[in-house]
């Protein structure tokens, strides 16, 4: 996967010369995850250019480049060292274009490596999606795939529009067939996706988690469950279509994912499901979930993290029988 | 254990500086004077520009005319808000008439003026005051960003746009205007490190007026001056009297060729005081004395730049007068223009959150269409 990232930035910057790459480590090093490696040296400094060191600084300065006419590309070098950024996010880049009515959109992408599962240390390892998608004006993505880590960011950079691109940690090593000479279609924001069909209830998940769904949907079919997963690879917008035409055929439905369950996306999708899918639903939508606690330390991370036996445990508690 | 019994306390050998240690620059340059800059009253005011100081003091007319017109305006709860700068007109004005066409302008919520010396029509200005929108213009059109209300927060925006100006070749400057409170956010901290590494033809002005809403200046910094901090960053401060016009122009200006000319970034203090409060929401009696108001109307900038050009005939009653009757035509416009209930379409809620509409806001614009829709059937 961090080859496709790093393959898409590298070809938006080929294309467009107003595409900027900057943030912590981004230049000589190549990012401390090497997401950025080589870009300096092909483009630049100006171009992939080591900032200062300061989120808010970062982000502030990517305003004003984007307020002149560039599309910078930010590199957050944790999920947790983002939140000095948040002012910046929050009161200028999200709303921007709202405050003067469409004249001066902001297409700043931000990308942000989170979640946990890498045995990383404090602070390295929060779920941070719930904040950025309660904030109206800001795009959600995030790739399960190296396919879609390409699409999806090619698809980022490309939009007039902010977009905070959530990049799962754990699956920067994962490797598929994918070849960078024929990169797939770019996905587009905001469109979902059935990754595994099925009949008896759906995963909804996105991001660090759905690797660990299409797990557990393999080892229910020994229990009897057929499981329907679907891939949200975009928080916002939401593609409630694909999810409510999905639950509509299971009937039953579980969400996934890592970041903390109260007040998390989790939360949002089952409350929209349920709205939706009242008369087809033959049990409440259960989540699965990290737990309401602060990131815990490495060696006790995997209590934390939804595992396949919880989301199996879940599964089976949608047979409902009250 | 304490310092004295640390192994090695009482040696008598120096430890070996570090190898190869120097400073990067040379602090004494960026330093500024001990004093604000003063060209008014002084001999320096020999070199005045007479063409200059005669647009000055129309704009500065016109400045405090605009104020009184605004403050007015709240008072009959055409404006939700109005933060004045009666007092402060100097640094507005000068900040204004130191930019070329294509540079940049970056005010804080307190300078609508700075943007209507600029050109902005003074309602388009006051929208974000009246609550009318965020934003009443085209900031690319005018080239002044919107108007920001979160504290310093512009600053790093001015760097970005000027960074990435000179990035494509093109001579721009953004000059930034923050008040003192403003200076102890870290995004001002931010930004002064940005542009010096990076060079960015930026000018910082910090209008001090003495107060951030309650609190004095000494309750916000322990700094000798606030131009005192460019010098942690590497760029030059420059404290000059903020109610002496032709000054804040001259220090203003320079700042600003030498941003043109690569030079880099600039700090700039300019000493001067909110004459009203805070905002008519704000009761300045309750942390201020009459005697330091009454100090500082003795110091007026409009008075300043008067009694210098009568004394030298650079202008005379005619001259003033014509410069109160440009400010009349003004104010009338700007009442009118308030006056006008502007028309806002509800659905415009909805137009600019993004790009394109997104399926959840369709859904909801819909639900405010019938709303109103049903409040038309009542
Ligand atoms: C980040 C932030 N914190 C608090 C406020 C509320 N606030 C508005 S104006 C103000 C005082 C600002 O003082 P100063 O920077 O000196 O500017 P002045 O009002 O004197 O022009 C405060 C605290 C704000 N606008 N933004």
């Amino acid at each position: 996967m961090a080859q496709a990232l790093t393959r898409a930035m590298r070809d938006a910057m080929a294309e467009d010369p107003t595409v900027h790459v900057m943030g912590e480590d981004v230049g000589t090093l190549g990012g401390v995850f090497r997401i950025t490696d080589g870009l300096a040296k092909e483009f630049g400094e100006d171009r992939c250019t080591d900032t200062p060191l300061a989120e808010a600084g970062i982000l502030g300065a990517a305003v004003g480049m984007a307020m002149y006419g560039l599309r910078p590309v930010v590199e957050m070098q944790f999920d947790a060292f983002a939140y000095p950024a948040f002012e910046q996010l929050i009161s200028h880049v999200a709303k921007m274009r709202n405050r003067t009515r469409g004249a001066m959109p902001l297409p700043i992408t931000i990308r942000v490596p989170y979640g946990g599962g890498i045995g990383g240390v404090e602070h390295h390892c929060d779920s941070s999606e719930a904040y950025y998608v309660a904030t109206p004006g800001l795009h959600v993505v995030t790739p399960a795939t190296v396919e879609d880590a390409y699409g999806l960011l090619r698809a980022s950079i490309a939009s007039d529009d902010p977009v905070v691109f959530l990049e799962p940690k754990r699956l920067y090593w994962s490797k598929a067939d994918w070849s960078p000479e024929a990169p797939a279609a770019v996905p587009g924001i905001g469109k979902a996706l059935v990754r595994r069909t099925g009949t008896s209830a759906t995963l909804i998940t996105y991001g660090p988690s759905l690797p660990l769904c299409l797990e557990a949907a393999e080892a229910a079919r020994e229990e009897g469950w057929d499981l329907e997963v679907v891939d949200l690879r975009s928080l916002v917008p939401f593609d409630e279509e694909t999810v409510v035409q999905s639950v509509r055929r299971t009937g039953r439905a579980v969400v996934v994912h890592e970041a903390n369950g109260f007040g998390g996306p989790g939360a949002e999708i089952a409350a929209r499901v349920t709205e939706r899918c009242f008369h087809h639903l033959e049990a409440p939508v259960l989540r699965v979930t990290g737990f309401d606690i602060p990131y815990p330390p490495p060696m006790l991370e995997k209590h934390h993290l939804p595992g396949v036996d919880r989301i199996l445990d879940t599964v089976a508690r949608l047979q409902w029988e009250n | 254990m304490t310092v004295q019994e640390l192994p090695g306390a009482g040696a008598s050998h120096r430890p070996t500086p570090p190898p190869a240690w120097r400073p990067r620059t040379d602090a004494a340059p960026l330093l500024p004077d001990p004093e604000p800059y003063r060209v008014l009253g002084t001999e320096a005011a020999d070199r005045l520009d007479p063409a200059l100081m005669r647009r000055c003091y129309a704009e500065l007319v016109r400045g405090r005319r605009y104020n009184a017109q605004a403050t007015a305006l709240t008072k009959q709860g055409r404006l939700a808000v109005y933060p004045s700068t009666v007092g402060q007109e100097a640094c507005e004005i000068a900040a204004a008439m130191v930019l070329e066409d294509q540079d940049w302008l970056f005010p804080s919520y307190r300078d609508t003026l700075a943007a209507v010396a600029r050109g902005l029509d003074p309602v388009q200005a006051l929208t974000l005051l009246r609550g009318d929108w965020h934003t009443g213009y085209d900031p690319r059109e005018h080239r002044i960003a919107p108007l920001c209300t979160p504290l310093a927060t512009q600053l790093p925006h001015a760097v970005g746009l000027a960074h990435a100006a000179r990035l494509r070749g093109d001579d721009v400057v953004a000059l930034a205007m923050v008040g003192d409170g403003g200076t102890s956010e870290g995004d001002f901290h931010e930004a002064l490190n940005f542009a010096a590494v990076w060079q960015a033809p930026v000018v910082f002005l910090v209008q001090n007026n003495g107060f951030a809403i309650s609190v004095p200046l000494a309750k916000q910094t322990a700094a000798p001056t606030l131009a005192h901090k460019a010098v942690g960053y590497g760029m030059p401060g420059r404290l000059v009297d903020g109610n002496d016009i032709a000054a804040v122009h001259e220090v203003l200006a320079e700042a600003v060729r030498r941003a043109r000319a690569g030079g880099g970034p600039t700090l700039i203090e300019a000493v001067t005081y909110r004459m009203e409060a805070h905002t008519n929401a704000d009761d300045a009696t309750r942390y201020r004395g009459d005697a330091e108001v009454e100090a500082w109307k003795a110091h007026d900038p409009i008075e300043l730049l008067e009694r210098e050009l009568t004394a030298r005939g650079i202008i005379d009653e005619a001259g003033i007068q014509a410069a109160r009757d440009e400010a009349e035509v003004m104010a009338a416009a700007l009442r009118e223009g308030m006056n006008a209930d502007p028309v806002l379409d509800p659905m415009d809620l909805f137009a600019h959150v993004y790009a394109e509409q997104t399926d959840r806001l369709r859904e909801q614009a819909a639900v405010l269409r019938s709303e109103l829709e049903a409040e038309d059937q009542a």
